[in-house]
């Protein structure tokens, strides 16, 4: 994503009609998400797609810091994005850059639609997004995270936010690349919705595509949001399901 | 924080901590190693609630006029807004430096990393490593979780290829060239609070403390580097306390480095 094309290309993105790593071209990349992995934060996330990682925690509705953000009829919602130093092939340095920057941006705005912020007047929602190893796939990994995180938290949404990028690699169009097919591909596609009315918050596009491909890319990530979906909601349902000891406990103290 | 700091003090004096443990009993510690494939060589360790993760990174640069033959070692503290509800966005405060230099200290001192092996050309281009500690959860104690994160990370550490004529590090291409630590220094951090000393304080402990030592300590009883923290004092006597303790405290942690 952004990194343009540069030499070391494999001579092959394709081989005898699969993928570098042997997936499909509709097929995502194994995923793992877990709920409720930083104890300190509200709500936290931690999702490993390939080998992209994620982690995110959510503070909020708290206290609006810095205080001019307050918002009178509604929470205010940052999300920032960041990269770990060693996340990357070279030490990325850390702090915002413009890349991070904007990427939070468009991440606020993926996940501001899902949220009912105007029942957190006066409060502000923090969410932390750190990219603790890159290999493509990062701000779509993190919408996804993030939305886990959130509804982790207890605050209250429309629905969650699914998100995955689909393209163009070597004249086929494919999901969720990892990073040859990032780096070396010539479109890529960006998405994220709210599953349950199919209504898209993120649309990103890089690269040059017909109106054709680009139906056919949107259709591709929408069905793999839907994939995407269960996955997040069986990590709140771990989260939340109550054990069979706790359950045994409720129950004998329910009957006392 | 009052009410918690009587209470804490009332359960030392009867030898107990508020969380069940002995005074010198650390909580569970994990090491897990090589979470992060992107690193040259990673790290996380678990010790209770606290949670770290390290990272090391391996770039070229020109070593210092005074140390034209040797490697240089660069240990940065990334304090995330998701680990503590106090943690700010920003560039690193003095609490981040101070931790990412106490960690530095007792590696370097303790002369476990030979920087003389990691020259490549004398006086023009040196192996620099980049050491990064992000904690994830912080619950108290984070100097011993990053200090243990940290040389496990860099025990695990593999050295990239580089290609001397272009001038660059070739991340992708396999290596097997470790940079090889010739002995695991262990920071071991004691607080102290109304009289009584313990080891690996919990966030509530920390909150609640006059004073913290460090100390980072080598397989042969030496202690490599020691750092002071807070508004309390210690006596001479209980200095040579903890330093026994630390010794002994390093062994136990040390096993877990596998």
């Amino acid at each position: 994503m952004g990194k343009g094309k540069h030499a070391g290309a494999p001579d092959k993105l394709i081989v005898g009609g699969k993928r570098l790593d042997g997936r499909k071209f509709n097929e995502l990349r194994p995923l793992t998400i877990k709920a409720g992995v930083i104890p300190n934060a509200d709500g936290s996330c931690s999702l490993q797609i390939g080998q992209t990682y994620i982690l995110v925690g959510v503070y909020g509705p708290r206290e609006v810091f810095p205080r001019h953000m307050t918002l009178q009829d509604r929470a205010a919602l940052e999300c920032i994005y960041g990269m770990a130093a060693f996340s990357t092939s070279d030490r990325a340095r850390p702090g915002p850059s413009r890349r991070s920057t904007e990427i939070s941006k468009v991440i606020t705005d993926a996940l501001a639609p899902a949220i009912m912020l105007e029942k957190y007047p006066r409060t502000k929602i923090d969410v932390y997004i750190e990219v603790m190893n890159a290999n493509a796939g990062t701000r779509t990994a993190a919408i996804t995270a993030a939305a886990v995180a959130l509804a982790d938290a207890g605050i209250e949404m429309r629905d969650l936010v699914a998100s995955v990028a689909s393209g163009k690699v070597d004249d086929e169009l494919m999901l969720d690349m990892f990073e040859p097919e990032d780096n070396f591909g010539s479109a890529d596609i960006p998405l994220a919705m709210m599953p349950r009315k199919k209504e898209i918050t993120l649309l990103q596009l890089d690269g040059e595509l017909t109106k054709e491909e680009i139906q056919a890319l949107i259709e591709m990530n929408m069905k793999a949001c839907e994939e995407i979906y269960e996955v997040q909601k069986a990590a709140l349902k771990e989260k939340y399901k109550i054990s069979a000891e706790a359950a045994a406990e409720e129950t004998e103290d329910g009957t006392a | 924080m009052e009410q918690h700091k009587a209470h804490i003090i009332a359960l030392l004096e009867k030898g107990k901590r508020h969380d069940g443990r002995d005074a010198m009993e650390y909580r569970e510690v994990s090491v897990e190693n090589n979470p992060i494939p992107r690193a040259n060589g990673s790290a996380r360790v678990k010790i209770g609630n606290t949670e770290v993760i390290v990272g090391v990174k391996m770039d070229v640069s020109t070593p210092f006029p005074d140390t034209p033959e040797e490697g240089t070692l660069m240990i940065n503290t990334e304090l995330m807004p998701m680990a503590n509800p106090d943690f700010e966005p920003g560039p690193p405060k003095a609490e981040a430096i101070e931790l990412s230099r106490v960690v530095d200290r007792g590696i370097r001192e303790s002369g476990c990393i030979d920087f003389g092996k990691l020259c490549i050309t004398p006086k023009e281009k040196v192996w620099t490593v980049f050491v990064d500690v992000y904690p994830i959860n912080d619950d108290g104690n984070l100097l011993d979780a990053a200090a243990l994160a940290a040389v496990t990370a860099l025990k695990n550490t593999v050295i990239p290829k580089y290609d001397e004529k272009e001038g660059v590090v070739m991340h992708k291409e396999p290596s097997k060239k470790k940079l090889e630590l010739e002995f695991i220094p262990v920071l071991t951090t004691f607080g102290k609070i109304g009289g009584h000393l313990f080891a690996d304080f919990d966030l509530l402990e920390q909150h609640s403390m006059d004073a913290r030592l460090s100390l980072s300590s080598m397989p042969n009883g030496k202690i490599a580097a020691m750092q002071k923290g807070g508004f309390g004092t210690f006596s001479e006597q209980e200095i040579l306390n903890l330093v026994d303790l630390a010794v002994e405290k390093g062994k136990e942690l040390r096993k877990l480095i596998k």
